[in-house]
């Protein structure tokens, strides 16, 4: 069964025609060449397709296209703007936080939108004082390697994760 | 060597391949989509042992978009091979579960997936034997473990050094078959025209991969020809051809239109590879003070009913300390398991878990520090071949991790440090790792303008070779870096060993080098000046290789492991990670840095984490999604530190380097089971250290 | 993944109706959340639905003070906003830690509060369809059993199913004791929870005593001043982005002479249903709260454990776990 609606990615709209069993994750690599969006397990297990809908970070393995057809999308392919790299991209160069490369465009994804959880006052299951009262919470390493937990790494590059964002965060 | 000025070998330039990775422009195997292209969803056994009796794709071909459903039945023949495992289609022998009996083409990905659940696949289901045992019946000794030691091997008479050694160690270790996971699954684009098959692919070699897939086509290798600019990940599991490439190909010349084939995770636990599970008894024979009598060192380990896949378990242990006496053996049983392979650091990574867990029981048996113990039992020359090493810093290693670490206040005593519900405890292991060269060649041009172009088929699977070689060639060339483009991973680029054995950039190097020195020539010829329409310059290098000085060249390194144990729940982290190596001249120290702490990180995901469950009543891999697979996510790993001695070594390759891919892997698994020991009392000796093996 | 329909019901009662009309013409409707479960196990071939009712934009996703002093959260309300709003974390911050502790950041961005209620059990043979499950396909069998069962139950379980809840937000619910708000075919009605799920039996098809056509539109926290002082504790091999291998949500209300005047606890990864240890929370009141009394009453809740081969560790892990959390959260100011 197909659906015909507008996808709204990194401010360009896209006219389709969906299989509504198409995710997120395959149109834009499949349909939209869009390919920085990354598939590693497909079922919502390593965070490699990590995007932003809405502006929050979410999984594109995991969500049927046809759902968000009415939401701002963003990918790696728009997080540079036109002053050139996002923050995060320069850093995570310059820390070496990534081997492969495979599992970065979820990386910088998930942590743009992790900064935006923090600035919000988000907590984590590594905030010591759960109850306490919404301030910003202060991204120590413990804390970025907690919200980072769901971006899996097999070239191990995560201290230099950290690092990276860590430099931004501050 | 040249007299060329060494400038760029040495300096932590970022990885030239950056932006193109954090911007996501850098394309993977699977990012191509030719024009017509379609989807295959391949169909796996699900029987461990049998044959296909029968195919009913009736409702899979009334799927709209449905293209052809492919089995034995139906499929192109490939020419005769012995590489059973790629005969893909081929026969209706099922020899483990998860075993591809049937693939599924259509126009769209949703289309092929549906299709392949619609197939009904008959069965003649046979009893399975899926279990590794040490007491296994079928077990034989292979005449060879990879990639081609003796299986056996035994110096003097260890059995009576046993008996009469003052102080003895005897135990058996596990380790679980794991695997390998790289982010990236494996995938392949397959296009046929003109007779000729184009294939992206993610792979670690692709020169080699051509030559395993040609054959099978009835062509010759200039006849295939792969592409693979970009691989996300390997570690051993993208060195050799696997099941899918073939059934790509072979789909895709079924049908006349390209074919993308991306293996799903849950394939990888069976298709892909993965490591042997090993079972190890290790006897040690000591005088008092630890000094080594014998050394015995047997492995159990299991390969498909396909292919023997040897893995070298305990080669290891013929190098690394000396003893007079010593037995190291391997014992394979052929199973109804999916064909194991490499995974990083094969035979060394599981081998020496073993033999440094033995080690620090030994150090705790004399009473001797553990660092003191492998001090003392230091060798002068190679156990194993009596030659000479090249360089052996191991002892450096270890010193240099004592005073980075703090060892030298550790108190002995287990289990008696706490704070709070935590016990915490230090451990150490030695690691090694051997520096090998394989031939390859490469081809070097410069423009008039300047500008150098350098051409290898080798690889970069996150290991920095593209950086690594572009700072190799513009030493050779004495130009600056941002001059010289160094293209890889294209089969019709000249021939490249395989990223494996941690000998990419030694092997592509000394080839890189050759050629730009041998263009340097050709330049100095046209008295210093590029002549109109450029200059080109190539090398090979398979007579520098075989004609080099006999010596045995090991790179080394030291492990220091922290942990701590939760004393309710025994939940085991480790909270500090240091490694020393000594692996010759470091081309980039921030890419080597990421390679040392990559493999260390691995190496504490396979103390405590990677398992693979083997389901014996199915005959699979049961926890085959990286839910249940459980690889270090971020918080597991703490700030990990990776340092390595000075090491001039002049008997490796123009650059002087060893390899440091794998060796970061090995012997962390040791430190780590070493560390458990030392904060609880406890000696876990299988792998992984859960906190089922802790909680009282 | 079998095709199916999509619809976007603009209300409650229509998203009702047109899962009723899609269970009527036998296209097996179900609703869609967050995705995070479903959409798995639409990929894996467990859930085969022929219609979807997405439930996104209808569900409440607003979390509001009830007059007694509780909390009325919307079945929409995605995770991350349920553990980072101030009541939860002030109130109820066991509730905010068992959210936190689960999934990822990205998952807790997608799945609601419904969805989250409704997931199912991650045991392996649950979810490959090749093998047999008496939950998946009744009366097949139950391979766990004899298999691999290392993370499945030792409380509660039955001959044809050993699985696990794997909720972590359930567990700390389950503590609180909620009411759950359902519309169903029939209208709108509340299901007490614990009591919402249940324990296998003799038909582990079934997770919940919802039917097919329930929808989960709020769940209602009554005022629980206790809770203030509670804790969600969750052991886990990796160290984050994983299942609990056993966790513990726990609330101690102790009086002016260190005696426990009332307390919740539950446990979570260790039966079908988040267990509420109403055993353990009978030994416990009216006793001194010292790690004596602590373990007593832990003894008592695992008296009736019947671990399996490979899971017998589970039973001193969750007596220890108990034990400490109760302790830590005796000397708790």
């Amino acid at each position: 069964m197909t659906v015909d609606l507008q996808l709204s990615v990194n401010d360009q709209l896209y006219p389709l025609t969906v299989d509504t069993r198409e995710t997120l994750l395959d149109t834009l690599r499949e349909r939209l060449d869009l390919a920085g969006c990354k598939k590693g397990c497909d079922h919502g297990q390593c965070g490699s397709c990590t995007v932003l809908v809405d502006g929050r970070r979410v999984k594109a393995c995991l969500t049927f296209t046809v759902t968000v057809d009415d939401k701002p999308i963003t990918t790696v392919e728009g997080l540079a703007g036109e002053r050139g790299l996002h923050p995060l991209q320069n850093a995570f160069i310059e820390h070496d936080a990534f081997q492969c490369g495979y599992c970065t465009p979820g990386q910088l994804c998930s942590a743009v939108g992790m900064l935006a959880e923090a600035a919000l006052g988000w907590p984590s299951a590594a905030t010591p004082d759960i109850a306490g009262t919404a301030a910003e919470p202060v991204l120590g390493e413990e804390e970025i390697r907690e919200r980072m937990s769901g971006n899996l790494c097999r070239c191990g590059a995560y201290p230099g994760i950290v690092a990276a964002i860590g430099e931004v965060a501050r | 060597m040249t007299t060329t000025e060494i400038k760029y070998v040495g300096a932590p330039i970022d990885r030239v391949d950056g932006l193109e990775k954090v911007t996501g422009r850098a394309r993977y195997a699977s990012e191509h989509n030719p024009r017509d292209l379609t989807y295959a969803a391949p169909v796996q056994a699900t029987i461990a042992r049998g044959e296909v009796t029968g195919m009913d794709a009736g409702a899979a071909l009334k799927v709209p978009g449905v293209i052809a459903v492919i089995w034995h039945g139906n499929a192109p023949r490939l020419a005769p091979s012995d590489a059973a495992e790629l005969s893909v289609l081929q026969s209706p022998r099922v020899a483990y579960r998860g075993q591809y009996v049937a693939v599924a083409v259509a126009e769209t990905l949703e289309a092929a997936r549906e299709a392949a659940g619609l197939l009904r696949v008959g069965y003649a289901e046979e009893t399975h034997d899926v279990e590794l045992r040490a007491d296994h019946p079928r077990l034989y000794r292979p005449e060879y473990v990879n990639p081609r030691f003796p299986a056996d091997e035994v110096r003097g008479d260890p059995d009576t050094a046993l008996a009469s050694a003052p102080v003895v160690v005897d135990a058996t270790y596990t380790t679980p078959a794991e695997h390998n996971n790289p982010m990236e699954p494996h995938a392949t684009v397959a296009e046929w025209d003109g007779g000729g098959l184009t294939v992206h692919d993610s792979t670690q070699g692709p020169t080699a991969l051509r030559g395993e897939l040609a054959p099978l086509f009835g062509m010759p290798p200039e006849q295939v020809r792969i592409i693979s600019p970009y691989v996300g990940g390997g570690f051993g599991s993208k060195g050799r051809a696997h099941p899918h490439v073939v059934l790509a190909a072979l789909a895709a010349k079924q049908v006349g239109r390209p074919v993308k084939l991306t293996v799903t995770r849950r394939e990888m636990f069976a298709v892909t590879g993965y490591r042997t599970p090993t079972i190890q008894r290790v006897r040690l024979g000591a005088e008092e003070d630890g000094r080594l009598i014998a050394i015995s060192h047997e492995a159990c380990e299991q390969s498909s009913t396909l292919t023997e896949f040897a893995e070298q378990t305990t080669v290891v242990t013929r190098m690394m300390y000396a003893a007079p006496h010593r037995r190291t053996t391997h014992r394979l049983v052929r199973l109804d398991v999916p064909t194991p392979s490499w995974m990083r650091a094969p035979g060394e990574a599981p081998g020496m878990f073993a033999l440094e867990s033995a080690m620090d029981e030994l150090a705790v048996a004399c009473g001797v520090d553990p660092i003191e113990l492998r001090v003392r039992n230091e060798p002068a020359t190679d156990p194993a071949t009596g030659l000479p090493f090249s360089s052996r810093n191991l002892v450096a290693c270890l010193r240099e991790g004592v005073r980075r670490f703090g060892w030298e206040s550790r108190d002995p005593r287990p289990a008696v440090r706490r704070r709070g519900r935590l016990m915490y405890g230090t451990g150490v292991a030695s690691s090694t790792y051997p520096a090998y060269r394989s031939p390859s060649e490469a081809w070097a041009r410069a423009e008039t303008g300047g500008t150098f172009t350098v051409r290898i088929a080798a690889a970069d699977l996150g290991t920095g070779a593209r950086t690594v070689l572009t700072q190799i060639a513009a030493d050779a060339l004495g130009a600056p870096v941002e001059r010289v483009r160094v293209e890889i991973g294209d089969s019709a680029l000249p021939r490249a060993s395989v990223a494996g054995g941690s000998m990419g950039t030694a092997s592509w190097g000394t080839a890189v080098v050759r050629a730009c020195e041998a263009l340097t020539r050709e330049l100095e010829r046209s008295g210093g000046v590029v002549p109109p329409g450029g200059a080109e310059a190539s090398a090979a290098t398979a007579q520098e290789i075989r004609g080099q000085e006999r010596y045995a060249r090991h790179a080394f390194g030291a492990q220091f492991a922290e942990v701590a144990v939760d004393a309710d729940t025994g939940e085991t982290r480790v909270t500090r990670l240091l490694g020393v190596f000594a692996a010759g001249r470091i081309v980039n120290p921030k890419t080597a840095r990421s390679q040392f702490v990559g493999g260390m990180t691995m190496g504490m995901s396979m103390a405590l984490l990677e398992e693979s469950v083997m389901d014996a009543r199915f005959g699979d891999y049961l926890n085959h999604d990286l839910a249940q697979y459980h690889i270090a996510a971020n918080a597991d790993v703490p700030d990990i530190e990776a340092y390595w001695v000075e090491e001039d070594d002049p008997h490796l390759n123009p650059m002087g380097t060893k390899g440091i891919g794998e060796i970061g892997i090995v012997g962390t698994a040791a430190a780590v089971a070493n560390a458990v020991h030392h904060a609880t009392g406890i000696r876990v000796r299988d792998l992984p250290i859960r906190l089922d093996r802790l909680v009282r | 993944m079998r095709p199916f329909a999509y619809e976007r019901p603009a209300d409650v009662r229509s998203a009702v109706a047109t899962l009723e009309a899609g269970l009527e013409t036998g296209a097996d409707a179900m609703y869609l959340g967050g995705g995070t479960n479903l959409v798995d196990l639409m990929r894996l071939g467990v859930a085969r639905p022929g219609t979807l009712v997405d439930v996104t934009r209808v569900a409440s996703a607003t979390i509001e003070e009830t007059p007694d002093g509780g909390l009325l959260i919307g079945a929409g309300v995605r995770n991350g906003d349920l553990a980072a709003h101030p009541l939860v974390r002030r109130r109820y911050p066991m509730l905010a830690q068992a959210v936190l502790s689960g999934a990822s950041g990205q998952i807790r961005n997608m799945a609601t509060v419904g969805g989250n209620l409704l997931q199912r059990t991650r045991c392996s043979y649950f979810q490959d369809v090749t093998k047999p499950c008496n939950k998946r396909a009744p009366g097949s069998g139950c391979p766990a059993r004899t298999g691999d069962h290392r993370n499945l139950a030792i409380l509660g379980h039955s001959e044809s199913c050993v699985a696990t809840h794997p909720s972590d937000m359930a567990v700390a619910l389950a503590a609180i004791g909620v009411t759950v708000h359902v519309e169903g075919p029939g209208g709108a009605r509340t299901v007490p929870m614990p009591g919402l799920h249940r324990l296998p039996g003799e038909d582990p098809s079934r997770d919940t005593v919802l039917s097919p056509g329930d929808l989960i539109t709020a769940v209602e926290l009554p005022a629980l001043p206790m809770a203030a002082r509670s804790r969600y504790r969750k052991v886990r091999d990796r160290a984050s982005f994983s299942f609990a291998v056993v966790s513990v949500a726990a609330a101690l209300d102790l009086d002016g002479e260190g005696r426990v005047r009332d307390c919740r606890i539950a446990l979570g990864a260790v039966a079908h249903v988040p267990w509420r240890a109403e055993s353990a929370e009978a030994a416990l009141r009216g006793a001194p709260a010292t790690e004596e009394e602590f373990a007593r009453a832990a003894d008592a809740e695992m008296r009736g454990a019947r671990p399996l081969r490979l899971n017998a560790f589970k039973v001193p892990l969750a007596r220890n776990l108990l034990v400490r959390v109760l302790a830590d959260l005796a000397e708790t100011p």
